[in-house]
């Protein structure tokens, strides 16, 4: 167990039941966003550091030439990692994913691909080859959120994806030929439950106190949604927490567009 | 969640199976089917065959993992390589890891941990055949397994996805739907509070067929909850019939 975080539990549940935050935030107020595109350099494809308040995300995407998927031989080919590095908590150790980076990495995943955020039709190459696009989701600083901070990285690597050239059944890394194509910008929000109360994009010390968490992932209509953590949500949380997530996805992805 | 359009999963207003939109495909369980396991639950949903068995509480290790207010719930969900058409490779893949962590989660909300602290309970889900919805069959059976093993609960854990197939939202997809539909919506209630404990979603939903498909899914749950309380009240009355702690362990 953490101790820290079961010591801070009681104040952290008090305080959110006098309606207010370690951080003076509102319930459903983010912390600060901001994106360093192509951060990683020149070497990935399109690369994003995102800093949710103190947490730090940052998203590769590298692009390969393979088969694909025997059911749908046009299409290319996604695939979403997340490593949850030891630099990042003194909670996480080095080794194969467990299941929070597994968690992290699929809730994200499905945002992304069942908005059909890839335009996967435009990856086709030749018969039997495809671009493969692979997302990894690199978790520097965990102060609380991975999911939505891993979400905004993801995507906004994507937007600035460079496709690499390929010629004479070569792919030419460093020279390219144009974006990658991107059809719509799914965004993560997640809720959790302190006592009776909604707070989003939850803090460290927030996520050890929470009942439950509710994310869900909206481009104009939902798109994948994930809950976890031990607690219960009535109806009408979930109700909530959904009509929270449309109205502060559309506010998160005008950062991430810029517009 | 492909959302072809090309598969036909309606005719005629009733589903491939004859099913209509808002009908559940047929469930049967059973307790104690394990001689070893401390509780056990079988179930045939549909087409899907799971077997649960819970050990436990026990000692947990390693050491440093015990939690001193509590036990802790583990939950591994198997699929077997004969479960489905292609064989799966045996081990966990991302998925059923996945899958283990928030069944995990759902038990938790229910399981009275507090009275055991040090310990483990440990959840093994075994699907024997899978055809779509195995996480809400086996977390259905699972939350039996558990009253079985005698373990104090607060309530069961009922679940039922509903889903999107050909614009039309139903309860309870079957593989095709699963496969050819435009969303999944798994969900788990405590029925007694109507609170959600496991609730996932994957697709292509508005606002407003998030609320239809919400309620599909929650009435699905609460029929599935008066199914299980019938398969423990008949195994409790086998128990006493057969003369109580003779047979019973």
């Amino acid at each position: 167990m953490e101790i820290e975080g079961y010591l801070k539990k009681d104040y952290i549940t008090n305080l959110v039941g006098e309606g207010k935050r370690a951080d003076g935030r509102r319930f459903d107020e983010y912390r600060s966003i901001v994106l360093e595109n192509n951060y990683s350099g020149e070497k990935a494809c399109g690369s994003c550091l995102v800093h949710l308040g103190k947490t730090k995300v940052i998203a590769g995407v590298s692009l390969d030439i393979g088969e694909p998927y025997s059911d749908k031989p046009n299409d290319g080919v996604m695939s979403t990692s997340a490593e949850l590095r030891p630099i990042a908590s003194p909670r996480f150790e080095s080794g194969p994913p467990n299941d929070e980076s597994i968690e992290v990495a699929r809730v994200v995943d499905r945002g992304i691909r069942e908005s059909g955020a890839i335009d996967t039709k435009k990856l086709f190459v030749e018969d039997d080859l495809v671009w493969i696009a692979f997302i990894d989701l690199h978790i520097l600083d965990h102060c609380g959120n991975l999911i939505d901070a891993a979400g905004i990285a993801a995507i906004s690597a994507l937007l600035n994806t460079r496709m690499p050239k390929y010629e004479d059944g070569k792919i030419i890394y460093g020279e390219y030929s144009g974006k990658m194509p991107i059809k719509c910008v799914p965004i993560p929000c997640t809720t959790v439950k302190i006592g009776n109360s909604l707070l989003m994009d939850p803090d460290t010390d927030e996520e050890y106190a929470m009942d439950a968490r509710l994310t869900v992932a909206t481009t104009d209509i939902v798109n994948a949604m994930q809950k976890g953590g031990n607690g219960a949500f009535k109806e009408e949380e979930i109700m909530s927490a959904v009509d929270m997530a449309f109205e502060k996805g559309g506010q998160i992805r005008k950062i991430v567009t810029g517009d | 969640m492909s959302g072809d359009d090309d598969v036909i999963l309606i005719k005629d207003g009733k589903r491939l199976d004859g099913r209509g939109f808002e009908e559940v495909r047929n469930i049967k369980m059973e307790v104690s089917v394990l001689d070893r396991a401390q509780g056990s639950a079988y179930i045939e949903w549909g087409k899907n065959r799971i077997i649960v068995g819970v050990y436990g509480p026990r000692e947990l290790h390693p050491k440093f993992l015990q939690d001193p207010t509590k036990a802790m719930l583990r939950c591994v969900y198997n699929l077997a390589p004969f479960s489905v058409e292609e064989r799966k490779k045996p081990g966990p893949d991302r998925r059923s890891v996945e899958i283990s962590k928030v069944a995990a989660e759902a038990l938790s909300s229910v399981v009275m941990l507090e009275r055991f602290p040090n310990t483990v309970i440990d959840v093994f889900i075994e699907v024997l055949q899978a055809d779509a919805g195995t996480r809400c069959a086996g977390l259905t059976a699972a939350s039996l397994a558990l009253a079985d093993a005698g373990i104090p609960m607060k309530d069961l854990v009922a679940a039922c996805s509903a889903g999107k197939i050909q614009g039309q939202v139903v309860v309870d997809l079957m593989k095709e739907e699963d496969n050819f539909g435009q969303c999944d919506l798994p969900m788990a209630i405590v029925p007694r509070k109507k609170e959600v404990v496991l609730l996932q979603m994957d697709g292509k939903l508005t606002r407003e067929e998030f609320n239809s498909a919400y309620a599909l899914a929650f009435d699905g749950c609460m029929k599935v909850y008066e199914l299980q309380k019938n398969t423990l009240l008949a195994s409790m009355k086998k128990f006493v019939g057969e003369g109580g702690e003779e047979n019973g362990d």
